[in-house]
């Protein structure tokens, strides 16, 4: 019993990370119909960011966050909008599909050039005690990162549902062309979508390396991670991601313990393709309707 | 239709790769089959994502399902030519169940249903020792016995196996030709449009992504004696997502797509070894400017030219 419950914390810490990630992709979808497969990548990118700001720079933890968050703003919020995805949004999904692969290969080997394809250790945010609660020993950092990252998601919650940039957010993912009518500026609000998913990553990147350690190829479990807890939770439902990401987090968890290790990615798979096959829209989403 | 220079260029092309390898050493001629094996893959992507306009990112799963069942059919001392439709069928089969529910909600779906089709197959690869061998793989797959004649030769199962691209291609160019190949070319320009003259969507969709998971299967099917060992990780997500980039590198919903796609994705790198460890990140970069320069692919380049002669 008191396996389980340090089961369901650390599993919630992972899941929270994953809901992070997942939330950065749901929200460029609603923005822009783009399907970033390089998710991953943008979360491997700023922890080795990061590397390099504590590393060569010398700067303290929290400078190195802020410069990397700058960074990541910089690259993966404006230049990806204006470098790859604007110029390909007329041509439909799939060559967008097919560049943010080819992204990622790109940002995976040129990490893998620069760093080499040792793994590196990242220094810990949070304090590596363990704490005793009711007979359970739960780690600070499981902790830390579960309020962190669950904080985030339900300020970001807030600000889509509160603010008057967030309604204008939502009324163009609803709507484009109404929104336009509206007169709010449609570029700006994707741009902010963009933004937000490259803090998004940046601050997933703080949160998961720590306890996964940082190689160039890092992205591509936590962006599949990522991507069930996206489509699981719901696809055009921002909370749904949340409810996603723990769920797979929690899932693999009690698997790998009390099943088989082997199949730990799989329960959150079938249930991933259960949630597709029987309710497509997601477990909080609302269903799509058909564009003629 | 087509003209007669065009057939003699393409019979020349088919002619000259079937000879071409003859001058290669034994690994030249490795790669060469491994591109045709890749080319037939490509082309069943191709019928589901340039002709149906679905997203499939499962192509290597149903590649893998191919190379399993033969690889375990040849050890059980089945004939080649039993265990080859015995792929096509099963990964015919498999595309039936997986496209049915996958597709009875549009577009972007079957895409995440493939993609997580693909990893649950990649798994159980992995973990189910009793008939996939697990991480162990399967080896000494023998090489097929062709009318009591072993292609122990790596130039004779080159031959074989480029037949077999040229008959399917043959095959695909048919199908494509028919009232059927037409359905699809209608299904993937305007699905409602389609809807509304007639055409059963669901059904066709189906048949083309089925088709796709079949044409995957004798990729696989040759793919396994090939190479003599299989295990899993040649069948992993990432092989469906560089299938994918073959299909639109080369010009999605072109017969010829595939084969160009091919050079890109397998010969490519063989090519570009001198740049060694660059080789990748500059691969990544070339795709990315060439989904923003040019999006329908390489075989698109001719039409773009003679667009860009008439606008002057």
């Amino acid at each position: 019993m008191i396996d389980f419950l340090q089961l369901i914390v650390s599993g919630t810490a992972t899941g929270a990370c994953y809901a992070l990630a997942a939330l950065g992709f749901t929200l460029l979808w609603q923005a822009s119909g783009t399907i970033n497969f390089a998710l991953g990548e943008m979360v491997m990118l700023p922890a080795f960011i990061m590397l390099f700001f504590i590393g060569p720079a010398g700067l303290p933890l929290p400078l190195a966050f802020a410069a990397t968050l700058l960074v990541s703003l910089f690259v993966l919020g404006l230049g990806f909008k204006r470098l790859v995805v604007d110029p390909m949004l007329k041509h439909g999904v799939i060559p967008l599909v097919i560049a943010t692969l080819g992204l990622s290969i790109a940002m995976k080997q040129g990490v893998r050039i620069a760093f080499s394809a040792q793994v590196f250790t990242f220094p810990a945010v949070f304090s590596q005690e363990l704490l005793t609660i009711g007979g359970a020993r739960l780690s600070v950092s499981d902790l830390g990162t579960v309020v962190v990252a669950g904080g985030l998601v339900i300020a970001l919650q807030a600000f889509l549902n509160r603010t008057l940039t967030g309604r204008a957010m939502q009324a163009v993912a609803q709507n484009r062309d109404a929104a336009t009518v509206l007169g709010i500026n449609v570029q700006r609000m994707v741009l902010y979508a963009f933004l937000i998913n490259a803090a998004l990553a940046a601050t997933t990147a703080l949160l998961v390396t720590p306890v996964y350690l940082a190689k160039f190829d890092m992205g591509d479990t936590l962006g599949l991670k990522a991507f069930y807890a996206a489509i699981i939770g719901g696809f055009n439902q921002s909370r749904g991601a949340l409810l996603g990401g723990i769920l797979v987090g929690v899932l693999e968890n009690l698997v790998g313990a009390y099943l088989s290790p082997g199949y730990k990615d799989g329960v959150a798979l079938v249930l991933f393709l259960a949630v597709i096959l029987f309710k497509p829209e997601g477990l909080l989403g609302k269903p799509e309707e058909r564009k003629v | 239709m087509i003209r007669l220079w065009q057939a003699g260029l393409l019979l020349l092309a088919v002619v000259t790769i079937y000879l071409l390898p003859g001058t290669l050493k034994n690994y030249g001629i490795y790669i060469v089959t491994l591109w045709a094996v890749y080319v037939i893959a490509g082309m069943g992507l191709n019928l589901t994502v340039g002709y149906a306009g679905q997203i499939s990112l499962g192509q290597a799963a149903f590649w893998g399902i191919g190379a399993y069942t033969t690889a375990i059919a040849l050890k059980a001392g089945l004939p080649f030519l039993a265990a080859l439709p015995l792929s096509a069928a099963l990964c015919f089969a498999v595309g039936l169940l997986l496209g049915f529910p996958a597709l009875r909600v549009q577009h972007h779906y079957l895409a995440f249903a493939t993609l997580g089709f693909n990893v649950l197959v990649f798994l159980a690869f992995r973990n189910e020792d009793w008939l996939t061998g697990g991480t162990f793989g399967i080896n000494n797959i023998p090489r097929p016995i062709l009318f009591g004649w072993r292609l122990r030769a790596p130039l004779d199962f080159f031959h074989l196996t480029w037949i077999a691209t040229v008959v399917m291609g043959a095959l695909m160019a048919l199908l494509l030709r028919s009232p059927w190949g037409r359905a699809f070319a209608a299904l993937r320009d305007n699905p409602i449009r389609a809807e509304s003259v007639g055409i059963d969507t669901t059904f066709y969709t189906l048949l083309a992504f089925a088709i796709g998971a079949a044409y995957a299967g004798i990729a696989g099917a040759f793919f396994a004696p090939l190479v003599g060992f299989i295990e899993p990780a040649p069948f992993a997500v990432t092989t469906s997502l560089s299938m994918l980039l073959m299909v639109i590198a080369g010009g999605s919903g072109r017969l010829f797509g595939p084969a160009i796609g091919a050079v890109v994705v397998v010969l490519l790198p063989e090519w570009l070894r001198f740049a060694a460890e660059w080789y990748l990140a500059i691969f990544g970069v070339l795709i990315v400017v060439m989904m923003v320069w040019l999006p329908g692919g390489l075989l698109s380049i001719p039409e773009r030219l003679r667009a860009a002669r008439i606008l002057k």
